[in-house]
């Protein structure tokens, strides 16, 4: 679960790291109110989970109310990177000395918490890596050890930070890894961490994404899912709980597992075709599955096709063949579906799929023919609605 | 042979008497494998069909031998119940467990390596351990295995595990051992960590790895495969056409240097001598040949 930066900066000082003072502003209004409480200059700062806002002209400097209020009419329903810009965050302008990086993430590789650290912040850091690698100082933190601070303290000194800085660098470099782990964050990142003129070490902006496997440790972290960025049909799956990508081709795809469904995606375009998404309903495929599927998948009105790409392990092919022809009965279906159905028990399940087959809904012995049948469908010009769906024609 | 587990395999089942863990955990024993115990502190003196519930895995141990555990815990409860697992003596942990925290399993896998090394986990998150004919911990169906060999698979995705297994069988070639090791972000058992025991192996002449985008674990494979592996590898790298994920800030991109793509691994896999099919079917068939050729 990724957080807006005003989001990040709540959970932030939830653990003690000092941010700017700030509030969130919807309307130019609201932004001048804020700004007014706080004193100027103030920073209007677009909210977007994407990088490269300031680039893009989403964060400005504002000297008094007309700039603020200038600055947050343009700024609001700008579109940065394809996200629209509905909130902002207004904040006390910062006199700044000097700019650093600071990060922890889960090294998957060595399979231990990685903290980067350095004193050329506030620009493009992928950059500084790829170009000169020496100027970010990295630590690998055991978990069951955790990060102490004389660590801490030389890993501060190997990075190089302002004599001024080391203190407070090290005083936030401990909290922000305590926020880490105790907010069970997959990612906790301040660029810049800046070095203020009159000494003080703070965090400007904050990057978080928490882990939403461990919400049962945070039941807060509900209203963060609720702000999750996703479009209208990844939030209808979600709200089935279903795992779904929306792309932006016109073969909708089914399957079962996270695999079995890229490898779906894969075999579609491989064949010459575009997928509409992704979509994992998991490892059984019950009816109240399908049909939650099928709804998701048809709610998209650039599907032309959907194919069904079914491996019955456990779950058997006549339960699954069951699911699908009781989903089929109750949605109804413009698209034509073609569907591979294998593994356990398949030839059970084809059997009961059998008597519901029509131009409408076709079985294909493999992957790959099912994926070649599904983009020939998608490509053919679109019969005209208002024909039978196999749903009807069961009743 | 086998790899990891066979029929002398003793197995606890932590979680025996949840829904999951009894539906599993019979149908392994249905399938021959010696499933000897179950756990749950407040039902220790019960059974399960036959199966006898102690109050800890230490316990179980005693009282059975078991020297392996499977875990149905819900998510909340494996970081203990790994623990726990550990400290009862058993040398296999299998934790089928969806959900598990990232920092958790970072946690107990550093804590298995430093203060259990001679204890192997495999998962979380992942389907389990077959070695077919032999035993299955897990959730794997285990008649679409064939057993035998020659060939051993490695797999980071459940559905895509079957699918292999399925179509080597359709072919009439067996399996040593299946390893599911999970897709999460800190498997206890990894690529390489599979491909060195095929390796040691007699019996396997031959592997299939499936990997998926995102991490760094397949190139990490194909190092060792470079290095060291002298039996033919054939792989598949699920997601080549999968968009970039949304990207929250610049720390992945910096660990991960450009790897994790499934062009990377792919291409990876191929510098290091593997054989990837563009699809698990093809990688089946390419399988088929090395079979052949062997």
């Amino acid at each position: 679960m990724d957080l807006f930066e005003y989001q990040g900066k709540q959970f932030f000082a939830r653990y003690g790291i000092p941010v700017s003072p700030g509030d969130l502003a919807r309307t130019p209004e609201e932004a001048v109110a804020v700004a007014e409480r706080l004193g100027y200059p103030v920073v209007v700062k677009a909210q977007v989970q994407v990088g490269g806002r300031g680039k893009a002209g989403g964060i400005k400097l504002a000297a008094d109310a007309a700039e603020t209020r200038a600055h947050a009419a343009s700024i609001l329903g700008m579109d940065i990177k394809g996200h629209r810009v509905e909130v902002l965050w207004i904040e006390l302008a910062s006199d700044i000395a000097a700019e650093y990086y600071a990060s922890f993430t889960l090294d998957r590789l060595a399979k231990q918490h990685l903290g980067m650290l350095s004193s050329r912040g506030g620009v493009d850091i992928e950059q500084v890596a790829a170009e000169d690698p020496d100027a970010i100082a990295r630590i690998l933190v055991d978990p069951v050890d955790g990060l102490d601070e004389a660590r801490c303290r030389d890993w501060v000194e190997a990075a190089g930070l302002d004599r001024a800085a080391v203190d407070g660098a090290v005083d936030i470099l401990g909290k922000l890894y305590r926020a880490y782990v105790d907010g069970d964050a997959d990612l906790v990142e301040i660029n810049p961490l800046i070095l203020t003129t009159d000494g003080v070490v703070r965090a400007l902006d904050a990057k978080v994404s928490l882990d939403a496997n461990a919400i049962f440790r945070h039941p807060d972290y509900k209203e963060y899912d609720a702000t999750q960025v996703r479009d209208a049909r990844e939030r209808a799956a979600h709200e089935k709980g279903l795992q779904y990508v929306g792309l932006d081709g016109d073969v909708g795809v089914i399957a079962n597992g996270a695999g079995l469904a890229m490898a779906t995606v894969d075999i579609v375009h491989q064949v010459g075709g575009r997928p509409a998404n992704f979509l994992d309903i998991g490892g059984g495929a019950s009816a109240d599955v399908m049909a939650g599927a099928l709804e998701v998948i048809t709610s998209d009105p650039n599907v032309r096709s959907i194919l069904i790409n079914i491996f019955g392990g456990i779950t058997k092919g006549e339960e699954v063949a069951n699911g699908i022809v009781a989903a089929l009965a109750r949605v109804r279906i413009e698209p034509p579906i073609v569907i591979r159905l294998d593994g356990t028990n398949a030839d059970q399940g084809r059997d009961i799929l059998r008597p519901h087959l029509s131009e409408r809904l076709e079985l294909a012995p493999t992957m790959i023919a099912a994926a070649k049948r599904a983009v020939a469908l998608a490509s053919a010009v679109a019969p005209a609605p208002g024909g039978s769906s196999t749903g009807e024609e069961d009743r | 042979m086998s790899i990891f587990v066979d029929e002398t395999t003793r197995v606890v089942y932590q979680g025996l008497t949840g829904s999951q863990g009894r539906f599993y955990g019979l149908l392994n024993r249905a399938y021959g494998t010696q499933v000897v115990a179950g756990t749950n502190p407040r039902k220790a003196g019960t059974d399960v069909e036959g199966i006898p519930i102690y109050g800890s895995v230490a316990e179980a141990v005693a009282a059975t031998g078991a020297n392996a555990s499977a875990v149905f815990i819900p998510a909340p409860g494996v970081r203990d119940a790994v623990i726990e697992a550990a400290e009862g003596g058993v040398e296999l942990i299998v934790v089928i467990t969806e959900g598990v925290p990232a920092h958790d399993e970072a946690w107990f896998f550093n804590k298995l390596r430093r203060d259990f090394p001679q204890v192997r986990l495999i998962g979380p998150n992942c389907p389990g351990v077959i070695s077919p004919g032999k035993a299955n911990i897990g959730i794997t169906a285990g008649h679409i295995a064939q057993p035998g060999g020659p060939v051993g698979i490695v797999s980071r995705s459940g559905t895509l595990t079957y699918q292999a297994l399925y179509e080597l069988k359709q072919q009439g070639i067996g399996v040593t051992t299946c390893v599911g090791i999970g897709g999460d972000p800190v498997p206890g058992t990894s690529f390489v960590d599979c491909l060195r025991a095929f390796q040691a192996d007699p019996e396997t002449r031959a592997v299939m790895l499936i990997g998926e985008i995102g991490g760094a674990a397949e190139e990490e494979a194909a190092d060792y495969i470079a290095a060291e592996m002298t039996k033919p590898v054939v792989a598949y790298v699920a997601g080549v056409t999968a968009p970039p994920g949304k990207k929250m800030g610049h720390a992945g991109a910096i660990v991960s240097g450009g790897k994790g793509t499934a062009a990377a691994k792919i291409e990876a896999l191929r510098n290091a001598g593997a054989k990837v099919g563009m699809n698990p079917t093809e990688a089946g068939e390419l399988m088929v040949q090395v079979v052949a050729n062997l």
